[in-house]
């Protein structure tokens, strides 16, 4: 592992150079908010931000993905026959993604690369990118990933580390990939001062205002926080407007759809979300998830419950607070947490 | 996903420099035979026939497997597999007109090109029931992965696997059984006790039960036991009722099993939507012992 300094003044070339051998993604300012999106010749990540509105998620997952192609063309030897999409395998490269975002995705691969199956579309695409990730001097207020198995320098997930320091950027490059992308760079001068990230991610830890406890919720019987009383209060306010699932970078649910245009048509996956009654609901009419509380449990239990037990490694969250910055109702996945952290059923005294 | 060949499409799309096997990916298959089950015409047995033959042995199965139908053009469906895997040379799924891809599936005609995605989920539990008696529960249409089990049960090759069979099958009313003439030749054999009953029956010759599937089960069903499994599928109300008689007689629960439904996409577990908890009737069901079933949620 090697640690580099970059100096501003050479950073904007480097970028520059990494584009004749990657397709540069990075954080540009369009209109009011941040979003990633493929840099331009001479177009550079604006490395002042602070995240983007939205997860990085769409370049891995995109919110609409075509899997198949066929033609419904009885003349055709092929017709009704699904084929193959070929998808772009060519290097890639995210630069400043922050370090819960890239975290994030190790979260959701274990649901893409699992053991009986892999999902060759979203494995194929992850494994194509180089993640720079841009550690955190100063979190947001809405932040709590460090106690969400994340943190502000968070290293699990990136290729290398960038840390601003100032006229400077300390780059720690942790994989070989991240070693090709500095080199891609031209950026080779070792920092004699590499230490200083340590200091560095403490002071920006600290900052780290809220914190959410984890620790009860493997060992809580999934049915007592299922019947716990606080669903129907949590899910009051809930508009049921799937903006909590769109923006956060651990949610993964798709929906497949047939498209067709005359006698062609594509079969394609769709961001689905756990907030829609359409996403549950049987041919029959019948619905195990019908009700809006049924709903919003839903996304809490799998955030916090059942992904804690299935895999024994952490909730499937990373403290982004997306959901909670944009929520129309704020509803706090905080304050959700610690209600499921702490439930005990025994001591519950609500008028039942 | 363990693959030792590649199927037809695959090939197809290794041309295109494709490696990985794409669980997302079906089989093409083609519509051999079409039979209206019942007198409301809305269930209709379908018979596939693999395009590339050899698609069938990737396609070995499990009784109480399903699979995703794909209609090319309008989407797929996860349907049991009503055909035994001692059938050979053929996959049947039957299939009630509900919804956009069971619709129009109804109105394709033999000599269709569609696609066969699978096979998904577990299965019953065939190894831990071996050397056991079996008493099968099933109420209208939900009878196919349990035919698929009948006909796999009594296949010469598997007969003395398992102790006494006993089968009990429920619909509103004669014309609205499933696979008529198998169950009138399972009545005829003595190694098999069948227990047939509709609701109601307005034929003066007809021979069996009347009567709603729990009382029938409280009348036929043998006694509980170590040795004694039920597997039990139907619709709610039918579950409803049954499991209290299955409980008066001793049945414990993990000797009672069930095989869940829930909306699906992706059928491997990775779409998200048919989780009861942390399991996914997809892919960690669609079968599960009642003892399983206490400790989840009832999202199903």
């Amino acid at each position: 592992m090697k640690v580099f300094t970059i100096d501003k003044k050479d950073w904007d070339a480097g970028i520059e150079k990494t584009k004749s051998s990657y397709q540069v993604f990075g954080p540009v300012k369009e209109k009011e908010w941040h979003c990633f999106k493929a840099l331009d010749k001479d177009e550079q990540p604006d490395m002042t931000y602070t995240n983007t509105r939205l997860s990085p998620k769409f370049l891995v997952q995109p919110q609409t993905e075509p899997m198949f192609t066929y033609t419904l063309d009885e003349s055709q030897p092929d017709h009704h026959i699904l084929k193959e999409i070929n998808k772009d395998a060519s290097p890639k490269a995210m630069v400043g993604i922050r370090p819960c975002d890239a975290s994030a995705f190790l979260l959701v691969k274990r649901n893409f690369d699992a053991p009986q199956y892999q999902d060759p579309y979203w494995l194929k695409a992850y494994n194509a990118i180089t993640f720079m990730g841009f550690a955190c001097n100063d979190p947001c207020s809405t932040c709590f990933c460090t106690s969400a198995g994340c943190g502000p320098f968070h290293e699990a997930g990136l290729d290398v580390l960038l840390v601003d320091d100032g006229d400077r950027f300390l780059a720690k490059s942790l994989t070989d990939k991240g070693d090709a992308f500095m080199t891609a760079a031209g950026w080779k001068a070792q920092a004699d001062d590499a230490g200083k990230i340590e200091a560095m991610k403490h002071a920006a830890e600290s900052k780290i205002g809220s914190r959410i406890s984890t620790g009860n919720l493997k060992a809580k019987e999934t049915t007592q926080i299922y019947d716990a009383p606080f669903w129907e209060d949590t899910a009051f306010s809930c508009i049921n407007c799937g903006t909590c699932t769109y923006s956060c970078p651990t949610c993964w649910c798709f929906d497949i759809q047939d498209e067709n245009r005359g006698n062609s048509g594509v079969r394609l996956r769709n961001w689905d979300s756990c907030m829609f009654p359409l996403f549950t609901i049987h041919g029959t009419g019948h619905n195990p998830r019908g009700a809006k509380v049924q709903r919003v449990r839903q996304r809490f239990m799998h955030k916090l419950k059942y992904y804690v037990e299935k895999y024994d490694n952490g909730i499937q969250c990373v403290g982004c607070g997306r959901c909670i910055r944009l929520c129309p109702v704020n509803i706090d996945i905080r304050k959700v947490c610690n209600l499921m952290n702490d439930y005990d059923p025994a001591a519950c005294v609500c008028p039942a | 996903m363990i693959m030792i060949q590649q199927p037809a499409s695959a090939r197809l799309n290794q041309k295109r420099g494709f490696t990985v096997q794409n669980p997302y990916l079906p089989y093409p298959v083609r519509i051999d035979e079409i039979i209206t089950e019942t007198e409301d015409k809305n269930l209709k047995t379908f018979k596939f026939v693999f395009l590339d033959s050899k698609d069938e042995e990737r396609f070995a199965y499990k009784a109480g497997q399903f699979a995703e139908l794909s209609v090319t053009g309008k989407g797929e469906i996860p349907i049991g597999i009503a055909s035994s895997p001692t059938e050979k040379g053929f996959i049947k799924f039957t299939v009630n007109k509900v919804g956009l891809v069971s619709t129009y599936l109804h109105s394709m005609k033999v000599g269709d090109i569609m696609g066969l995605r699978g096979p998904l989920g577990n299965s019953y539990p065939w190894e831990t029931m071996e050397g056991k008696n079996v008493v099968i529960i099933g109420g209208g249409f939900a009878f196919t992965t349990l035919r698929s089990s009948i006909v796999y049960m009594l296949d010469p090759a598997n007969r003395s696997r398992f102790k006494d069979i006993n089968v009990i099958y429920g619909a509103r009313s004669p014309g609205m059984l499933l696979y008529r003439d198998e169950l009138a030749a399972w009545e005829r054999r003595d190694d098999i006790n069948m227990h047939i009953t509709v609701d109601a029956a307005n034929d003066p010759s007809w021979k069996y039960n009347v009567g709603f599937v729990p009382t029938i089960t409280e009348q036929k069903a043998p006694v509980a036991g170590d040795d004694t499994y039920a597997i039990i599928c139907g619709p709610p109300i039918m579950i409803k009722f049954t499991q209290p008689v299955l409980d008066k007689m001793g049945y414990a629960h993990d000797h009672i099993i069930m095989s869940l439904e829930n909306r699906m996409k992706c059928g491997i577990g990775m779409c998200g939507r048919c989780n009861v908890g942390k399991e996914f009737v997809c892919k960690d069901g669609p079968v599960f012992t009642l003892a399983q079933l206490t400790t989840m949620p009832k999202e199903y």
